[in-house]
């Protein structure tokens, strides 16, 4: 892996506030303390919806942005599209700033480049599924016969291939979000923006399709922002997390970094939620050494599994990787790291 | 506790104290100060002479403007008049089957058929499609009109908030009040009608626009701005289509509100079409003739309402057609033409009415002397009872020839002794504002509306305005009250309140109990139900056919005309607020022991009063709506005022009375409003 991670989107000193404006926002915010800002800001009655948030994403990364409601996930997710114009700073994708381009040019880069997936699915009520799927073609005036062709490929994709002339209110809500999900990939974009897409869905169907859209992206490999209030579906399906508070970026790291060492008590609260036996791989507690002759467990195992050993009794373990070679080993003592979280499953 | 001073029933208090002092000081000072029981003459304002000045020097400049757009409007008109009369009655038939089995299914292809046969063999057939093809002309107009002001209020709150009121005053204003100006304008003629339908129809649309463009999500203007949709797509293949459904309901409504305009304008005659038939055999008492056309009028009401609506009900729930429209047009063309086939061989003319309406006649006439006493008794008792106390109070009311006994000086001490008393009872169980409104309410029955001073008039309904929504309201209705006070116009708009308040009083009365018992009873709602359907259907103008048969010409037959109309969304809004109570709280209503009768005035009643309130505020506007219809069975007041205006050509008296029906309008449904808006 390179040192300077390959970098697809950036967002440097993002501010979105709601309300009045005051005069000379942009130079403020380069030569001001956030803190200070906020609080003139709150003086006026405007509410300042995100604060300052600097962040990255890597081509081929899932990133989660997670949060409570109000936190300024949503909006954050609206500003890095310009679904949402925000106030100052720099929204950059692919070294461009998205921010000073034109209608025309923004259009063309959602046309091509983007792909996005909203919580009540956003589908049209007088077109059925497949007419759905092919609508970001029907905009750019794709013949008729090349987007139907192309909306049955992502409908098979999405498993929906028998209801492709369904209307949207014949489906069931999962049914209708894998519509929504097709129709967001119709134009392979290069960033794919779910905002959270299964949050609308009852828990099992919520369960299933997370599990359908890391099958998906294991073939897709896109690069995804990807929000969610639920720390369970981050910590699932995400590379890393960002994790927001009152519009201000709180932690940024991987699933293991949040749960190992949360920032604050915020997170903790988060963190002291999910089983992390289940969301932690034996990769993330491995270390150097080999555990001869003890039962052998896989990097990519739960660390579910290996707790399942200790209990009955041993001390550590010996730890393969995906070609079944010793990457090391795995020793009880090391669940300790796991403050305030059960070592019990 | 300093905030409880300014609780509504605080600002109550204040203002309906006012206006009972006020009055009192009035009903003393009247005999030494005669203006204040009449307003003066000389202090009015000659508005309609200058509004009537200003039209006159319109005309100067803008006549050929108008004659030309006139003749315009004129040429579709006839063209589409002459089309549909040279076209064989059953092939026009075959049509309209054709177009009511794809909307309704085999039910309203049923109906349609036997309607359009009725149509026929009564003799109509004719007049029933000049008025067709009115409504065929006006309703596009409606509709683009609409279309356009809807989405420019969609897409621009300021012009929203511009266009609000103004939709608000077309709606209110009595189909007369267009009717006069555009006389002026236009001359006497069907092109009148043709424009003032095509006006009265555009709110609707109008309104259904914005509303079905304000609903398109916003997820769905996000998923436009992700698709890359410009701004022309996203309104082309996103906003519309999203909108439709609305944009058919709207379409319903505006052909409705056509058709009802269309007949109403007969009344200045001149185009032989179904509203004028009713019209002349009305004023001839020849009520065969009348109900035969009525009910010729009800029928295409129904039938183009429910065609409409059946195609609005298909696009909402977005059900597929059994058969791809291309192939039954192809059918549906089949049968006309076979239709056509069959006109040749069937003998020409239209029909007679097989003596129909002679019968009619006969039976009416046998019918008012067998029932005549009753009716007589009827009308008699409620005048004396109901409607004469109202208008000029028991103080003028109590007469032996009324009531049988003089109302002598010493019933009159009694009268106020025993308010007095009654009052302080109140006072001492419910409190200030209570005793206040007993008071007002005792003042106001003595004088009735006539005989209430005017200021004490505007005070009391300023101080309801005030109670309601505070000071904005109470400017509203002083204001709109001292301009009629200005415009000479108080004696008939106090008649105008008068019959509306009577006719307002029993629909919320009768018009309550039968939707309580409706919400009760699922048997009583499918019974009323059809019933309050025709009634909302057919255009106003037709109920007066029935009133006028049994109780003539009168303030009491346009009362009945009004009660018939204005009732049916009191008993709708009453049934739909007591149904939905949701059923936890009448299961805690249970749970804590309510017999069937607490649980109605306990937990039910208080929980629905929101939509309640809203009932009584629609049974007004259509009171009101209704108030210029029922002129023409002789009520006076304002709608008297439009009709004599109407007769004269008087705009400017027109325009006036017209406005002064709106403006009241106005003021009650902001009051309504404001009121529960501030729960």
């Amino acid at each position: 892996m390179p040192d300077t991670p390959d970098v697809i989107l950036e967002c440097r000193n993002l501010w979105k506030v709601f309300g009045n404006l005051p005069g000379g926002f942009a130079d403020q915010v380069t030569t001001r303390a956030a803190d200070d800002i906020v609080t003139d800001l709150q003086a006026t009655g405007a509410v300042p919806a995100i604060r300052d948030v600097s962040l990255d994403v890597r081509r081929g990364e899932i990133l989660m942005i997670m949060g409570l409601s109000g936190s300024g996930k949503s909006t954050l997710l609206r500003c890095l599209s310009r679904l949402v114009e925000p106030s100052a700073g720099a929204v950059c994708f692919e070294g461009q700033d998205i921010l000073t381009l034109k209608d025309r040019q923004l259009t063309d880069l959602r046309r091509n480049a983007f792909g996005m997936v909203f919580q009540s699915f956003g589908l049209l009520d007088h077109l059925n599924a497949r007419d759905n799927v092919a609508f970001p073609l029907r905009v750019q005036n794709v013949p008729k016969a090349e987007r139907h062709r192309r909306a049955d490929e992502l409908l098979d994709l999405v498993g929906l291939g028998d209801r492709k002339s369904n209307f949207p209110h014949e489906l069931s809500g999962g049914q209708q979000q894998r519509v929504s999900i097709a129709r967001s990939l119709i134009s392979d974009p290069d960033l794919w923006f779910l905002d959270e897409p299964f949050s609308a869905l009852d828990p099992l169907i919520r369960r299933q399709m997370q599990d359908e859209f890391l099958r998906l992206q294991t073939t897709l490999g896109k690069t995804i922002v990807f929000v969610t209030h639920d720390f369970l579906e981050a910590a699932r399906l995400g590379d890393r997390i960002a994790i927001m508070r009152d519009g201000q970026l709180v932690q940024l790291g991987t699933p293991r970094a949040i749960i190992l060492s949360p920032a604050d008590d915020y997170v903790r609260d988060f963190v002291a939620d999910v089983p992390a036996s289940r969301i932690l791989h034996v990769a993330d507690l491995v270390t150097e050494g080999a555990a001869d002759g003890a039962p052998q467990v896989h990097l990519k195992d739960p660390l579910e599994l290996a707790i399942d050993h200790f209990l009955s009794g041993h001390e550590a373990l010996q730890v393969l990787d995906d070609n079944d070679l010793p990457a090391g080993q795995i020793r009880r003592d090391d669940l300790h790291v796991l403050t305030g979280q059960s070592a019990h499953g | 506790m300093a905030e409880a001073a300014h609780t509504p029933n605080r600002r109550a208090l204040i203002g309906f104290a006012t206006a009972a002092a006020l009055a009192v000081a009035c009903l003393m000072l009247r005999s030494d100060l005669p203006w204040l029981k009449a307003y003066p003459a000389q202090w009015t304002l000659a508005f309609s002479a200058w509004i009537n000045l200003a039209i006159g020097a319109l005309l100067e400049i803008a006549s050929p403007l108008f004659r030309a757009l006139s003749t315009f409007l004129d040429w579709p008109m006839r063209m589409i008049r002459d089309g549909l009369q040279a076209i064989p009655w059953l092939v026009l038939t075959a049509g309209f089957v054709a177009v009511a089995l794809r909307a309704g299914g085999l039910p309203l292809a049923l109906f349609s058929a036997v309607a359009c046969v009725y149509i026929q063999v009564s003799g109509y057939w004719a007049e029933s499609l000049n008025s067709l093809a009115l409504v065929a002309v006006a309703f596009p107009l409606s509709v683009l009109a609409g279309l356009l002001i809807g989405i420019a209020m969609n897409k621009s709150r300021r012009l929203a908030a511009f266009l609000t009121p103004m939709l608000d005053f077309m709606q209110t204003a009595p189909a007369f009040a267009y009717l006069v100006p555009l006389i002026v304008l236009f001359g006497f003629g069907p092109v009148v009608g043709l424009i003032a339908s095509a006006i009265y129809a555009i709110p609707p649309m109008a309104r259904n626009t914005r509303l079905g463009l304000d609903m398109v999500s916003p997820e769905l203007h996000e998923v436009a701005a992700m698709t890359g949709c410009s701004p022309v797509k996203r309104f082309w293949l996103v906003e519309m289509p999203t909108a439709l459904p609305q944009l058919l309901v709207g379409l319903n409504q505006t052909i409705m509100a056509v058709l009802s305009m269309v007949v109403f304008a007969a009344i200045i005659g001149g185009f032989e079409d179904i509203g004028w038939e009713v019209l002349r055999s009305m004023r001839r008492a020849q009520f065969g003739e009348s109900l035969m056309a009525g009910i010729i009028i009800t029928l295409i009401a129904i039938m183009l309402d429910r065609i409409t609506r059946g195609f609005a009900l298909k696009a909402r729930t977005h059900s597929k057609p059994a058969m791809p429209l291309g192939r039954y047009a192809g059918f549906a063309a089949a049968a006309m033409a076979l239709a056509a086939l069959a006109s040749l061989i069937l003998p020409e003319g239209a029909g007679s009415g097989f003596g129909m309406s002679e019968r009619i006649n006969a039976a009416v006439a046998d019918l008012s002397v067998a029932v005549g006493t009753t009716t007589d008794a009827l009308k008699n008792n409620a005048i004396y009872f109901f409607l004469l106390p109202i208008r000029i109070g028991l103080e003028q009311t109590i007469s032996p020839f009324t009531w049988g006994f003089a109302f002598s000086p010493a019933l009159k001490t009694g009268y106020w002794i025993a308010l007095a008393l009654l009052a302080s009872a109140v006072a001492l169980r419910k409190g200030p504002l209570a005793a206040t409104i007993t008071l007002l309410a005792g003042l106001f029955l003595y004088t009735g509306t006539s005989g209430m001073p005017w200021p004490a008039t505007i005070a009391l309904a300023s101080a309801i305005g005030y109670w309601a929504g505070g000071a904005r309201i109470a400017a509203l209705w002083a204001g709109t009250l001292a301009m009629i006070l200005l415009t000479g116009l108080w004696t008939p708009a106090m008649f105008s309140v008068y019959i509306c308040l009577s006719a307002i009083l029993i629909c919320v009365a009768l018009g309550g109990a039968i939707g309580v018992l409706a919400a009760q009873s699922d048997a009583v709602s499918a019974l009323i139900r059809p019933i309050l359907d025709l009634l909302q259907t057919i255009p106003p103008f037709v109920l007066l056919i029935p009133v006028v048969m049994f109780f003539q010409v009168g303030d009491f037959s346009a009362f009945l005309a009004i009660i018939s109309y204005a009732i049916a969304p009191m008993i709708r809004y009453t049934e739909g607020g007591l149904r939905a109570v949701p059923p936890t709280k009448i299961e805690a209503g249970l749970t804590a022991g309510c017999t069937p009768m607490q649980l109605l005035f306990l937990v039910k009643l208080p929980t629905a009063q929101r939509q309640i309130a809203l009932g009584i505020n629609q049974s007004i506007m259509y009171g009101l709506a209704m108030l210029a219809v029922a002129a023409l069975v002789g009520s006076r007041g304002l709608g008297q005022e439009v009709y004599v205006a109407l007769g004269k050509a008087d705009a400017g008296l027109g325009i006036m009375a017209g406005c002064a029906i709106a403006a009241i309008a106005i003021c009650v449904d902001r009051t309504f409003v404001s009121a529960l808006e501030r729960g």
